[in-house]
């Protein structure tokens, strides 16, 4: 499970595992239904020992990491705004990209529109690279037909962007700086 | 391959707005702009249905009076001109793209292309020369005698891009150029589009779709009327194509 999303979903508030465990289902709906319980697990063991979350487990209850209260350190609220920032679509990772939008606006961290134009400045420069290449070959070159594919697939990306930018503007007051 | 000349704006607007209705029903389509073009500039201006990027277009090139702000075009405001004045600017310094090509059905390519000029006092052989310059450019020069219903979705976009240079204007302003057209004659109008940003037209497109808009060297977001994000295209590259699709590592 991608770290940056795990502390994402902790923002707001601290959760024990299983919340943690909901609020991702929640985000994600029927894409999370695959999801692997025990790497979230392994996830967070490994943000603790990183010294981005802290793990209390609550007196009374079985040693079980469900059972575990898990919060944010200084360190991991920084990654988190990190990885907010960041812009990364080397692979079409939409569900990463989705849970950004969910974490920053449910945390109050940034504004998802913010993080959407950063999105779209991105791919509007990879578009420009691939189409100027694109139209560079002539047109019965095989490899305009794969640049025509990444070309159609920014495309494709940036009309999601614009499903996002519509979904996330309607739901402004959600977003209190 | 930047041609654009930063020490002259070509088209400028400050505060520009347009208003439909009153009070209650009142829309501000067009909402405090302040746009500046350079010479040889491409500019893109892109958003949702309903923005205002079409209203913003129809004021820029003097098809519609604003309610508000100046527009500054060649060195004349567009607000102090009279109709006929208005009239004038927009024949001499504005060439207009449209979706729906807006050509003569009636007319053969060269005779849309040279209508304009004609219309501006030209000599009917003046005009036919420029015009048939013109198709040679966009790569039309064979089909210069066919009507446009003789020619495919791109060609006759391609007749409406000569149609809108025959004055050597100022500035281009495009309302969705590739709206109508399939992927073939997008590309047709793409590199017909880059051909003239390279030669140092300067352009304004507005639009929907991404691929006309990556062609400029600047992308404004535009949202409720007003501009609310811009992407700089021009000069440097991003990252390696074959980084999109985790080609390598």
């Amino acid at each position: 499970m991608q770290q940056g999303a795990v502390l994402a979903m902790l923002a707001k508030e601290p959760a024990h595992g299983y919340q943690l465990r909901a609020r991702l289902r929640e985000a994600l709906g029927p894409v999370g239904e695959d999801m692997n319980d025990g790497q979230i697990y392994v996830t967070l063991t490994r943000l603790e020992k990183a010294g981005l979350v802290t793990a209390e487990q609550e007196p009374g209850l079985a040693d079980r990491p469900d059972r575990k209260v898990y919060a944010l350190t200084a360190a991991g609220q920084r990654r988190v705004a990190d990885w907010l920032a960041e812009v990364s679509w080397p692979k079409p990772d939409l569900a990463e990209f989705h849970l950004k939008l969910v974490a920053a606006a449910a945390a109050g961290l940034a504004d998802p529109i913010t993080i959407i134009d950063t999105q779209r400045r991105e791919l509007l420069r990879r578009l420009r690279d691939a189409q100027r290449a694109a139209l560079a070959e002539p047109d019965d070159a095989p490899a305009a037909l794969l640049l025509e594919g990444m070309v159609l697939r920014l495309q494709a990306d940036l009309r999601w962007l614009e499903a996002c930018e519509q979904q996330w503007t309607n739901q402004t007051g959600k977003y209190e700086p | 391959m930047s041609n654009i000349d930063t020490m002259t704006t070509v088209l400028r607007t400050q505060g520009l707005r347009k208003e439909y209705g009153r009070e209650a029903s009142l829309v501000r389509a067009v909402d405090g702009v302040d746009l500046e073009v350079a010479r040889g500039e491409t500019v893109a201006i892109m958003g949702p249905s309903g923005c205002g990027k079409s209203t913003l277009l129809y004021l820029l090139g003097g098809l519609d009076r604003s309610s508000g702000g100046e527009i500054w075009l060649d060195g004349q405001e567009l607000g102090r001109l009279s109709e006929r004045g208005l009239a004038r600017l927009r024949r001499d310094a504005i060439g207009f793209v449209f979706q729906a090509f807006h050509l003569m059905d009636e007319l053969t390519a060269v005779e849309n292309v040279e209508l304009p000029a004609l219309l501006a006092g030209r000599s009917p052989r003046a005009a036919r020369r420029r015009a048939l310059g013109l198709l040679d450019r966009v790569g039309l020069a064979d089909r210069a005698r066919f009507l446009p219903a003789q020619l495919s979705g791109g060609q006759r976009q391609r007749v409406a891009v000569a149609r809108a240079l025959v004055a050597d204007p100022a500035v281009v302003l495009a309302d969705e150029p590739t709206g109508n057209l399939d992927s073939a004659a997008t590309r047709e109008v793409l590199r017909l589009f880059d051909q003239l940003h390279q030669a140092g037209q300067t352009l304004v497109i507005v639009t929907h779709d991404p691929r006309i808009a990556a062609t400029a060297d600047r992308i404004i977001n535009m949202r409720d009327g007003t501009f609310v994000d811009q992407t700089m295209l021009q000069g440097g590259t991003s990252g390696r194509l074959g980084s999109l699709y985790a080609l390598e590592g």
